[in-house]
């Protein structure tokens, strides 16, 4: 009875542990504490810069159709 | 700028920073292998949307081109295959280094890997073929059949092929797209407009190109007018 009471005990157990090794690793813990939203807003920084940057380069684009525009028109 | 004839730029931008920070602040389901790397979903896939869609605009300008002969069309062409063959190879890179992480190889002889790779290569030719015609009218009629072909081709090897053999990738061998396995609802809430707007950051990229290159056009036009006179 006792050895029958250890094994269903050992089962118990090892399903118990299978069971916290089934949920993957995630940063779940990093993002409560961990400073992740400095990671966050460094991205997001990033990103800023970029479209920022594109946007400068569109509007210098559009003042040289615009230059070339007026050069072209009296000619 | 003009925001009534550039909305969509700013679209692009406000939906470029949600997906930055929620790329990386919102949840995620946890996965076995993949852990957080489930976040390239964000950043990876959409360069082939990005790519796809360009590469679906370059041939609609070929197209166009070959009916009326405009060589702006021409251009919008050109600059879209460019700019889509570049998100197709950001595409590449970052699968390769996801790859390596999940799938423990840069590189898997996977259907869609190959695939994507043959397009790569199909759209190189394209840009060897527009090179190496000196004609202009000759060079734009030729590169927009061609690319007629090559779209084809794209679709053939990264849309359909894939879906019929077994493949690595979610969604392929016989079950297209994501299933519900693949992608919950808050993904959804950042993959679509994730998709969106690097689609929009293409286009707007594509855009700037094009209106370069037919303001060069111009200028080495007159610079001919004045030889001449």
């Amino acid at each position: 009875m006792k050895k029958l009471f250890t094994l269903f005990l050992f089962i118990f157990l090892s399903v118990f542990v299978s069971a916290q090794n089934n949920t993957p690793e995630m940063a779940d813990s990093l993002r409560a504490s961990g400073k992740i939203y400095v990671v966050v807003c460094v991205a997001a920084i990033v990103m800023a810069g970029l479209i920022l940057y594109l946007v400068t380069i569109d509007r210098k684009v559009a003042r040289m159709e615009r230059e070339l525009k007026s050069r072209n028109k009296p000619s | 700028m003009n925001i009534q004839k550039n909305w969509w730029k700013l679209l692009a931008s406000l939906l470029l920073l949600y997906t930055v920070i929620m790329g990386f602040a919102g949840e995620v389901p946890a996965r076995d292998i993949l852990n957080e790397t489930i976040r390239n979903l964000y950043f990876h896939v959409p360069m082939w949307f990005g790519m796809i869609s360009l590469l679906f605009i370059s041939v609609i300008y070929g197209i166009r081109y070959l009916n009326k002969g405009k060589a702006e069309d021409d251009i919008y062409a050109r600059e879209a295959a460019h700019t889509g063959v570049t998100m197709g190879m950001l595409g590449l890179i970052t699968g390769s280094l996801w790859a390596r992480y999940t799938w423990g190889t840069w590189w898997t002889p996977d259907t869609k890997l190959n695939g994507a790779a043959i397009t790569m290569l199909i759209y190189f030719a394209y840009f060897i073929l527009r090179g190496s015609v000196e004609d202009e009218q000759k060079k734009a009629r030729l590169s927009a059949v061609y690319s007629i072909f090559a779209f084809v081709m794209m679709i053939v090897f990264v849309l359909i092929l894939p879906r019929m053999e077994d493949s690595l990738h979610p969604g392929n061998g016989g079950n297209p797209g994501f299933s519900k396995y693949d992608l919950d609802s808050k993904m959804r809430m950042v993959f679509y407009p994730a998709v969106l707007g690097w689609i929009l950051l293409g286009v707007w990229i594509l855009n700037v190109r094009a209106r370069l290159a037919k303001m060069e056009e111009i200028v080495l036009n007159n610079d001919l007018e004045m030889k001449e006179l």
